[in-house]
């Protein structure tokens, strides 16, 4: 009868060091870099036993190539289904607002940053900080422009953050629709490779719009030549990354449907800076006139009671 | 026999004999009345929901309120890593300081309606709709903080900004100019700090450690939006 010694663990070491010893015998490895090699457990039920359990220790690595391709799992009414768009680290954040900021041709943003992990942390937040500094900037650059004039009455504008607000969001999340239905009925017409998701196109447009917030916080400057450059070159890196984005979902197109893409897409990013710049922040030149577009009603009030 | 009268408050006194076989051997000679109290000493801090509260008069259920309010005012004002604000959360605190907050911003009626400063709803829907949603997203990102104690401790934080518009609407009644501005300034930042500073204290470790930055910005922007509309205030 085996007596106490069949009872204790024997220390295996790992698959390599018993194939040296026994070249003959069938060992398993599951190739796991996070892992360090594990003790094989001892001869409890013979060789079979030791494959199934190497097998269970190791599925760390099988659940998570398995759950790799169903992610959202759960239904769209409980709260883990949302959660599974905020599963971003903080260095994520960073290197997708980095990515946005330098667009390295050839490099595909949605590919190399995002990689079938967006989030809405990113787009959500940049969008709320880009309305705060758009509404903030515009009334800090309106109060230096009129800053000498007696008849200037200075008012915080608070209303307009809720215009900046629909505007931004407006075009944050309306835009992407768009772009995916159109993306979604070329597909049914010709066999593009790329194709993104309605959540990577509304990720890359709400890091897009980072740029912006320096822009917007420049712009307090009341040069009309500096503000002007700054749209240039604003417009120039967000537009590149979009253009680099989009290009490769559209190059099996029709050319001039993809260049009119293309072309589509950059106009409306401009369209949203220069209606911005426009809107929230009065010319400079315009300081002894006492028409202003944007506030009408504020220069008439402050005439009316002086 | 002697073994045979064992009082009934030993029964088994160093008798080698089995367990409970003299006990069909007791004879109680006379009733021993047995009385007295049980009580059970509880310290407790946690109101008892009984009939207790109800019967008690207005002015002290108002004043134990009003002291848990005010022992959290002390602990945003002097901020330590406890959790007083976290466990006994309540709303109160909240509403009485967003309410003085958006009375004091409103802007009169007598202004001009198009531009101006925030109206009262729009103060009030600004601080609970930010809290809302910097609690959501605070969820969302995989803190283990509840929905309510979120909002109790953004809300007492902002207690220092309160501070600063009373500050800043009493420096208003001297007369205006750059140095008026340049007080109203500082003493807004140093305010925005102290909240900021403080709420962190209180928030930071409910999240998961690589996601810090994350949830801390959005509280961050809160009160510097808070602070802006505090700073552009003019009467």
């Amino acid at each position: 009868m085996a007596a106490v010694d069949d009872l204790q663990f024997e220390e295996f070491g790992d698959a390599a060091t018993s194939l040296a010893a026994n070249p003959d015998a069938t060992t398993i490895s599951i190739e796991d870099p996070h892992e360090t090699p594990k003790h094989q457990p001892g001869p409890l039920g013979g060789s079979g036993r030791e494959e199934d359990d190497e097998l269970l220790g190791n599925d760390d690595s099988d659940k998570t190539e398995l759950l790799a391709g169903q992610k959202k799992s759960s239904p769209f009414w409980t709260f883990e289904y949302y959660q599974t768009f905020f599963d971003v680290d903080t260095y994520q954040v960073f290197d997708r607002i980095k990515g946005s900021l330098l667009p390295i041709p050839g490099k595909n943003f949605v590919r190399l940053y995002i990689r079938s992990n967006p989030d809405l942390y990113g787009p959500f937040w940049i969008c709320a900080t880009l309305v705060f500094a758009i509404a903030i900037s515009g009334n800090l650059s309106n109060f230096l422009i009129h800053l000498g004039e007696k008849t200037y009455h200075y008012v915080p504008e608070f209303q307009k953050v809720s215009i900046a607000a629909t505007i931004i969001y407006a075009y944050a999340w309306l835009v992407p629709l768009a772009l995916w239905g159109f993306l979604m009925w070329r597909n049914s017409k010709v066999m593009n490779i790329v194709s993104y998701s309605f959540l990577e196109i509304v990720c890359v447009y709400g890091y897009s719009l980072f740029i912006y917030i320096p822009t917007a916080i420049l712009w307090i400057i009341p040069q009309k030549a500096v503000r002007w450059i700054l749209v240039m070159i604003a417009l120039g890196i967000s537009g590149s990354v979009l253009a680099m984005t989009f290009w490769p979902a559209v190059r099996e197109d029709n050319r001039r449907i993809a260049l009119a893409t293309i072309v589509t897409i950059v106009l409306l990013h401009m369209l949203l800076s220069v209606g911005c710049l426009a809107y929230f922040f009065d010319a400079p030149e315009m300081d002894h006139l006492p028409t202003t577009t944007a506030t009408p009603n504020q220069t008439v009030a402050a005439a009316k009671s002086s | 026999m002697a073994e045979a009268e064992e009082s009934p408050g030993d029964p088994g006194t160093a008798s080698p004999r089995p367990l409970f076989a003299g006990l069909s051997d007791i004879s109680i000679s006379q009733d021993i009345p047995i009385e007295g109290e049980i009580t059970i000493p509880v310290r407790s801090r946690i109101r008892e929901f009984d009939s207790s509260t109800l019967n008690e008069s207005v002015q002290n259920t108002i004043m134990r309120d009003l002291k848990a309010v005010g022992k959290k005012f002390m602990h945003v004002l002097y901020p330590r890593r406890s959790n007083t604000l976290l466990r006994d959360w309540d709303l109160w605190g909240p509403l009485i300081l967003c309410v003085t907050l958006a009375l004091m911003l409103q802007r009169g009626s007598a202004d001009s309606e198009k531009d101006g400063g925030p109206q009262f709803a729009e103060v009030f829907v600004v601080v609970w709709f930010g809290a809302v949603t910097i609690t959501v997203n605070s969820k969302l990102l995989g803190g283990n903080i509840s929905f309510f104690q979120s909002l109790c401790v953004l809300g007492y934080c902002i207690l220092p900004l309160t501070v600063a518009m009373l500050i800043c609407r009493l420096v208003l009644l001297a007369e205006p100019g750059p140095i008026n501005f340049m007080v109203r300034l500082f003493v807004v930042t140093v305010m925005f700090a102290w909240s900021v500073v403080a709420s962190t204290a209180f928030l930071a470790d409910s999240q998961p450690p690589n996601r810090k930055a994350l949830a801390i910005y959005p509280v961050f922007l809160f009160y510097f939006v808070i602070s802006w509309m505090i700073l552009t205030f003019t009467p």
